[in-house]
Order: C-alpha cells, then sequence, then structure tokens
C-alpha cells in the first residue's frame, strides 16, 4: 500500500477526521440477561463485546485463590470473522494470551479488588470486528461490562491508541493507519487521577516525540471518558424509568 | 513446584529500605548489576551474566518457504525458554504467563523495531527464504530476564555468521564454513532494553530489579531504546 497519505496537507486523514477526533462511539450496556454485567461497544468500524462474572467463588485452580483480594481472570478472543481473512486460531495464540494479560493488568489497577477476598472476577472480551484498536476498544467495552456488574472501581478505565504521523499525533487509529507501519502508542488511563494503567508502544519513535504523543494520548483518554460517563448516565436513567413503571 | 511465598516480614523490610533508598545488593536507585558476556564456540551463542541472573542465546538458520504474504523477506523466530532449571517456580513444558509476556516483548524488541534487514535474507523470491531462530535459555533467574534477554539475543545476532549460498539458474548452492566464508547478518540498530520498577503506587522507582525486588514491585516499565550500530 504505497504512497497511502495517511495525513492530507489540509490536514484530513484516510477517512475524513482531523488529527485529534476520535472515530464515533455507540455503546449499550446490559446487552446479556445471564451475566452479571456486560456491554456492547462500536467505535467506529471496530466492534467489541464484554461480558463480566462475578464476583463468585474461585472455580478451577484453588490454589490461585488470593487471601487478601480477587482475582481477575480476563480472556481476550476475535471472532473468526473479524479480520478481513478468516482467523485460524480465535484464542490461544501468543498475541492473544498477550493481550488477555494486558487487560488483567489494567484491571488489577482500576477494580477495588481488596473488598473480594478469595473470589474470582472474570472478564470476557471478544472482537466482532476488527477495525485497529482492538486493545482500547476492548478496554472501554469492559469498563462499561464492569460498571455494569456493579463491581466498584476507582475510575473509569479508557483507553485510546495514538499514531505519529508528518510530526502530528493522530489520535483512535483505523486498521489501514495501523498497518501503515506508523508507531502506535495504545495508553489506558485513569482519567480523574491522571494515573496510566497500562501503556504499550510497538515500532520505533524517536524519544523526543514521547511527550507529544504521550499528551496526545491522554487528551484522547479523556474524550472517550466523557462519552462513557454519558452512556452510564443514560443506562441508568432507562434502568430506573423501567423500574418505575 | 510453586515457588515459596515472600514472607511478611520480608516484603515489609523490602518496602521499608526502599523508602529509605536503599537497596539490598548495596546498589543506588540508578545503577545496573555487572553484564558480564561470554561467547560459545559456535557463531551465535553467546552468555549473559545480569548480575546473578544468566541467560544463553543460540541463533541458528534454515532455509525455508516464506510466509505468504511476505515472499521477499527472511523470517525471524524468537524463543523464550524458561527452564527449571532457572528457578523452582518455572514448571518444564506448560507456556506460562511470564513465558508469553517475554516471547512477546522480545518479538516486539526486535521484530517490530526493524533491527534486521530482513529483505537480504530472501535467497529466491517465493520459494526459499532464510529462516533465522534465535533460542534464549534461562539458566538462572535473579530478577529481570527481560533485560538479560535482550542483551543476549542482540549479542547473538551480531555475533552469528550465516551460510553463503549461490544461484545458479534453478540450482540453489549452500556453502559450508571451510568452502566459502559465512556471511554477518546486516544489522541497523542494535535495540537494547532497560526495565524499571515502581514502589508505593509510583513514587519509588528503581532500575534493574533483582528477584526480590521484583516480587514486591507495584508496577513495571519496560523501555527498549536503540543505538546506532
Amino acid at each position: 500500500m504505497a504512497g497511502l497519505e495517511l495525513l492530507s496537507d489540509q490536514g484530513y486523514r484516510l477517512d475524513g477526521r482531523k488529527a485529534t477526533e476520535l472515530r464515533k462511539v455507540q455503546a449499550r450496556m446490559g446487552v446479556f440477561a445471564q451475566a452479571d454485567g456486560s456491554a456492547y461497544i462500536e467505535q467506529g468500524n471496530t466492534k467489541a463485546l464484554a461480558v463480566v462474572y462475578g464476583p463468585h467463588e474461585m472455580r478451577g485452580s484453588r490454589s490461585r485463590t488470593l487471601h487478601d483480594r480477587a482475582v481477575i481472570n480476563c480472556q481476550y478472543s476475535m471472532a473468526t470473522f473479524s479480520t478481513a481473512e478468516r482467523k485460524r486460531r480465535p484464542h490461544g495464540d501468543k498475541k492473544s494470551t498477550e493481550m488477555s494479560l494486558h487487560l488483567k493488568q489494567t484491571f488489577e489497577a482500576a477494580i477495588l479488588t481488596q473488598l473480594y477476598p478469595r473470589s474470582q472476577i472474570d472478564i470476557f472480551v471478544k472482537i466482532l470486528q476488527a477495525d485497529g484498536g482492538n486493545y482500547s476498544v476492548c478496554v472501554n467495552a469492559a469498563t462499561l461490562a464492569v460498571i455494569d456488574a456493579g463491581i466498584p472501581m476507582r475510575d473509569y478505565v479508557c483507553a485510546c491508541t495514538v499514531g505519529f504521523v508528518d510530526e502530528t499525533p493522530l489520535a483512535d487509529l483505523c486498521y489501514t493507519e495501523e498497518n501503515g507501519g506508523v508507531s502506535s502508542l495504545a495508553l489506558a488511563l485513569l482519567p480523574r487521577g491522571g494515573q496510566i494503567a497500562l501503556l504499550q508502544m510497538d515500532a520505533r519513535l524517536h524519544q523526543d516525540h514521547l511527550e507529544t504523543m504521550m499528551e496526545a494520548a491522554m487528551i484522547a483518554c479523556k474524550g472517550v471518558s466523557k462519552v462513557l460517563d454519558e452512556v452510564v448516565r443514560q443506562h441508568l436513567q432507562e434502568a430506573s424509568a423501567l423500574s418505575r413503571d | 513446584m510453586k515457588d515459596t511465598p515472600l514472607s511478611n516480614c520480608e516484603r515489609d523490610f523490602l518496602l521499608k529500605a526502599i523508602e529509605e533508598k536503599k537497596r539490598l545488593d548495596g546498589r543506588q536507585t540508578y545503577d545496573y548489576r555487572n553484564i558480564k558476556i561470554t561467547f560459545g564456540t559456535d557463531y551465535g551463542c553467546c552468555f549473559v551474566d545480569l548480575g546473578k541472573t544468566r541467560v544463553m542465546a543460540q541463533v541458528s538458520c534454515e532455509l525455508v518457504a516464506p510466509k505468504e504474504t511476505r515472499p521477499n523477506e527472511g523470517i525471524l523466530f524468537f524463543n523464550i525458554e524458561l527452564s527449571p532449571m532457572a528457578s523452582p517456580a518455572f514448571e518444564p513444558g506448560r507456556q506460562s504467563e511470564l513465558s508469553v509476556k517475554l516471547n512477546r516483548q522480545l518479538e516486539r524488541c526486535f521484530r517490530n523495531s526493524k533491527c534486521i534487514d530482513t529483505e537480504s535474507l530472501c535467497v529466491v523470491s517465493g520459494e526459499k527464504v532464510w529462516q533465522i531462530r534465535v533460542d534464549v535459555h534461562t539458566l538462572n533467574h535473579d530478577g529481570n530476564l527481560m533485560d538479560a534477554a535482550s542483551i543476549a539475543a542482540i549479542t547473538a545476532l551480531c555475533h552469528f555468521r550465516r551460510p553463503d549460498v549461490s544461484i545458479q539458474g534453478e540450482e540453489i548452492t549452500v556453502y559450508t564454513p571451510e568452502e566459502r566464508d559465512p556471511i554477518p547478518l546486516s544489522i541497523y540498530h542494535m535495540p537494547i532494553s532497560v526495565s524499571f520498577s515502581f514502589f508505593q503506587q509510583g513514587t519509588y522507582l528503581l532500575v534493574d530489579p533483582c528477584e526480590r525486588e521484583e516480587r514486591v514491585m507495584d508496577g513495571y516499565v519496560n523501555n527498549t531504546d536503540n543505538i546506532l550500530y
């Protein structure tokens, strides 16, 4: 894909967005009645589904029980139809295991696990359509699902992927931008305190640009947190309106 | 075999010492342990000692068919083995979380940073390319396996020599080291990883954590920088 202009002279990207513009976010909470918490999120063309079970008694290996806090168990998988070519191994391969580990790390930082000793919280995330920013969309979906399950967290966990092209940071990358050899940075942030839960960067970047990219990522995450907050409040209004009737 | 859990008094002692800016082995907060690199007899074999952490890297090559999506690029394959001799916590066979984490970090460190020219590894486009395989074995785990593994991997890659090939029409001849001198890999830059550990919600920062410090840490940052070769 040589010659694909990721940022035009007028400052427009491939899909017509400006450099700091996020994709359209649409989310719904409580999509499954069976699970304790669930959420569905669409960020542009990337669609993810998150389901939370817990806190419940430790299943499987009892030896992994922690005496003073809950164990968080995450599983990330991609649907076989989520990418352009059919995915031969949706879970169990190295990249999915690494994503699951990263999600676990992120939520261990945010969820108040000290309130539930000797128990387990399961978070399952599935990507239904992958169009860039997989990790970020998963984190956002899982945050909504954890809130839907009523598990207390320190703050919303918002994530965003930021790329760097022509000295400009681009917020919320899509698939073509991610694969265009752009150095990308994924940041999971607790917006109120400005605390970073996870920071991951692929590809090369000059260290002078790191500060700018991180600033842009933080601003983008704060934007995402506003949207997620609105979704949660609206869901609460609908739920309370239903229960009143 | 499961690792012995850290006792509360040991944990408190370590955290109190870190608050007073003291480390178990007497280092300062930004001091690295002594690094010693030795080479084996074969090309591409090297041992790295980072304090007491010891790892070994071995590079080997093989002619294989390339990936369909990249027909004129060679293949780089990294594998880090957490052998049970390194620590009682490592079990043979099963791929633990730490092993996946280290493998992915190594892949990101070397493959995504494009430090090796993979196009020079192509012999016949679409049919035969060199697959360079880097195997890193941990021999002793005393903290900071990632940094030791990255140093071992890049050193072994720089030390490695691949056999010379020549193509006559349809035939590919691979020369043995006796017939023609083996060729080094073309390396653009050397990525080296540096690890930091956080304590007390980020108030204290230590470079190159040893195994005990790793057990009590709150957070972890791994930064890989390169030096122009």
